[in-house]
């Protein structure tokens, strides 16, 4: 019998909802079959078995949050196991530790057994202090916790039942300095919903406001756009461009492709040119972190797609070496799996550079909240018909407003207003998009 | 440096020993005119008469006793035992003589012999001729035990037990037999006087991310799954026992400090077998140094099958060994694919 927990899907992830549970208590399940769909703070994402046997328990329902470690479910040899309540947590630690799955039911029973034996003998061991067992750790997580003078009761685990690793002591030490905003504003979302609940009529003051449900992403948006807002100088730099070219250039591309099935986009277009003007400005290729300019020698453009749960980006990795059909087809693929909420945490990470068309809409013109670390997003706007002078006459030609938000510490403006520049003569010359 | 088998490198060496001294001899069940069940004495009886080649009745007893006798008076045998299995029948030679005759007649004469012998299953050779157990040897003081598990150690390493005074014994693997390595261009010369340090284990490869320690054919294997995982990021620190006897605890300990965090695999079973004693000389070692428990990957507790899926189904494989690797690590919270 063995517990399934809680992993950890992403680098920045703490705990998760279980999603949908695709096995059913007594369902036979083989090593690789999908048990359980996950959502992280970043993606939905399928969490396979690693052994054979049958699901006896599914201690999480659909829907509940729980920390990573925590046993979501238990697989058994036999579909009639009954599952031990593994509620006592905490006591069993380093007794049997993690029998060898071979091992039969009854040889794990009989090692329990004799190391219970064993335990009793050694029950000189100091007592737990007064205020509760000690935390289950890693001896590594001990010794470092030790020398980095850390608090091991304070720290949060994020193995296997709430395990103490290295990872977390690492990262205790590091957020040491800032973790006390940081730490209030975990307790706060750990806090039960039912218990927020309470406290709803608090903020109502005659709106007749209810507390929705949110998701890990709406949450995640909240959180980073906010840090974005409040600490990047965002300034904006604002330019038209005639369009005609490029919807010329656009449908004589889509007539080339018309036995593929691949159709180009206007912001496949923008998307690729973006790349192309990245790899001119390398400058504006950069992130500001921890007082640090890093240059990103690939050049990774984030599409901004809008779904039920919320905004996100999708990164399309070496997007200046992709040829266009490769932008398009790749773009469409994310979207899609966007929408399904199928996106991995590393086809969101690694972005350089966000392209964001509202254009669809109708919005004229938009300024963009930068999405960090990235130095810059463009905001794009719809294709207008507008009378323009063009040789001291006024024709009519199709335009679109582009607008870029960038981060002052980053770049500054003439590089960001030159970075522009170029951007909209490619666009407006669009041959130069795919030289 | 040329590439040949393992076997090869064997038949080689031996040649090369028994041309550099008179006192080397081969002893053996179909060793001279058969030249070898799995023909690591080729030519060896053209070469060098059936003084020095003998072939023997099947009579392991007998035989191995009898190259006691003549290690004792100065000879320096190489005896063959066709499979570790039948060592069985030799075993009251090997444990309660061999082992212990330099001790017990105080340094009197000590007995300079090797016994080469290939454990491993995967052949369909059945239960009774597919077993590994180098164990038992290797837990007796007085003998020393050489796994080797590559063309070039197994050149070092038969030399190394050919001239060394103790009874050595030298494990081979029916896995092995065929693969295929580098070694140095002059392995075979008789003048060849590069000897491998008996009871050194070897990081055969580096990595940070967790420690893998196999020994015979499982060092093999171990290298193709760190090939493997580095495919997805997975940075496996490979450790080859090479010898589990005197076993070189240091190696590994030092490896699992830097990882902090070890799976060990093993042809043999894994109850009480040899991983059992790695893992406890881990957390003597290294213990606070651990970020997780130390996982063992072995063959089932079965005797093993001989229908060709149920075998395979035994033994451990590079998948076995990715998932523990995989498990351990989501364990540590380092991310895996």
């Amino acid at each position: 019998m063995s517990e399934i927990q809680m992993p950890r899907l992403s680098d920045t992830m703490e705990e998760g909802v279980i999603s949908t549970w695709v096995k059913n208590v007594g369902d036979k399940v083989a090593s690789g079959d999908v048990l359980v769909e996950i959502e992280t703070d970043k993606a939905v994402m399928e969490y396979e078995a690693y052994e054979d046997g049958y699901l006896v328990k599914q201690s999480v329902s659909e829907g509940e949050t729980v920390p990573i470690g925590a046993v979501i479910g238990v697989i058994a040899d036999s579909p009639d196991a009954v599952p031990e309540d593994s509620g006592d947590a905490g006591s069993d630690e380093g007794r049997h530790a993690e029998p060898a799955k071979e091992e039969q039911a009854e040889k794990a029973d009989e090692i329990k057994e004799a190391a219970e034996g064993s335990e009793a003998e050694q029950a000189e061991e100091p007592a737990p202090a007064e205020d509760g067992p000690r935390p289950r750790t890693s001896p590594l997580a001990r010794r470092l916790a030790r020398e980095y003078g850390l608090d091991i009761t304070r720290i949060k685990g994020s193995g296997p039942k709430g395990r103490i690793v290295r990872a977390d002591i690492e990262a205790a030490r590091e957020g040491a300095a800032r973790e006390t905003p940081h730490e209030v504003e975990a307790k706060e979302e750990a806090k039960p919903s039912a218990e927020r609940a309470v406290s709803a009529p608090a903020f109502d003051d005659g709106r007749a406001s209810e507390e929705l449900k949110i998701s890990n992403v709406r949450k995640v948006i909240a959180r980073r756009l906010t840090e974005s807002k409040q600490t990047v100088p965002h300034f904006y730099l604002r330019r038209t461009i005639d369009a005609e070219a490029l919807k010329a250039f656009r449908a004589q591309i889509n007539g080339q492709l018309s036995s593929t099935g691949v159709k180009v986009s206007f912001n496949d277009l923008i998307v690729k040119a973006s790349a192309t003007a990245l790899k001119l400005h390398p400058a504006v290729n950069t992130s500001w972190v921890d007082d640090k300019l890093l240059q990103h020698h690939r050049i990774n453009v984030g599409v901004a797609v809008a779904v039920d749960a919320g905004l996100v980006v999708p990164v399309l990795h070496d997007t200046d070496k992709a040829t266009l059909s490769e932008i398009s087809t790749r773009t469409r693929e994310l979207a899609g799996k966007a929408r399904d909420g199928k996106l991995k945490p590393q086809e969101m990470s690694g972005g350089t550079f966000s392209v964001s068309n509202l254009g669809m809409f109708g919005v004229d013109s938009f300024s963009a909240v930068i999405n960090p670390p990235e130095a810059a997003i463009l905001a794009v706007g719809a294709m207008r018909q507008e009378p323009v002078v063009v040789d001291g006459e006024v024709v009519v030609r199709n335009r679109i407003s582009l607008e870029l938000s960038v981060d002052h510490r980053a770049v500054d403006g003439a590089v960001g207003a030159a970075f522009l520049k170029d951007l909209a003569e490619i666009l407006e010359e669009p041959m130069r998009i795919i030289l | 440096m040329s590439v040949i088998t393992y076997r090869q490198a064997l038949r080689d060496t031996l040649r090369a020993e028994m041309v550099r001294d008179e006192n080397v001899l081969v002893i053996g069940e179909e060793i001279g005119v058969f030249e070898g069940s799995y023909k690591i004495t080729e030519g060896l009886l053209k070469e060098f008469g059936p003084r020095r080649v003998k072939d023997t009745p099947i009579a392991e007893e007998g035989f191995v006793g009898a190259a006691i006798g003549a290690a004792m008076l100065g000879l320096r045998p190489v005896v063959e035992l066709m499979t570790i299995n039948f060592s069985l029948i030799a075993i009251d030679q090997i444990i309660n003589h061999a082992a212990k005759i330099y001790g017990m007649f105080g340094g009197q004469t000590s007995v300079p012999m090797v016994i080469r012998t290939p454990g491993g299953g995967g052949q369909q050779l059945g239960a009774t001729h597919s077993q590994n157990i180098e164990l038992f040897y290797s837990f007796i003081p007085g003998l020393k035990v050489l796994a080797p598990s590559t063309p070039a150690e197994a050149s070092a390493m038969l030399r190394a037990a050919i001239r060394d005074d103790d009874p050595v014994l030298f494990l081979e693997n029916l896995g092995l037999y065929n693969s295929k390595g580098e070694v140095p261009d002059d392995y075979a010369e008789p003048s060849n006087d590069t000897v491998a340090t008996i009871g050194r284990a070897k990081v055969t490869r580096e990595g940070g991310d967790i420690t893998l320690i196999g020994y015979s054919r499982m060092a093999m294997v171990a290298a193709q799954v760190a090939e493997k995982l580095a495919e997805e990021d997975i940075d496996v620190e490979v450790v080859d026992l090479r010898s589990l006897r005197p076993l070189d605890r240091q190696t590994f300990v030092d490896s699992v400090k830097k990882t902090g965090a070890a799976v060990i695999c093993e042809d043999d079973w894994l109850t009480y077998g040899i991983g059992a004693e790695i893992a406890a000389s881990i957390q003597e070692g290294a213990f606070d140094y651990l970020d997780a428990p130390v996982r063992r990957v072995a063959m089932a507790e079965v005797p093993m099958p001989y229908a060709k899926p149920l075998e395979t189904a035994a033994l451990p494989s590079v998948e076995s060994i990715s998932t523990a690797i995989k498990e351990t690590l989501s364990a540590v919270g380092k991310r895996v694919g």
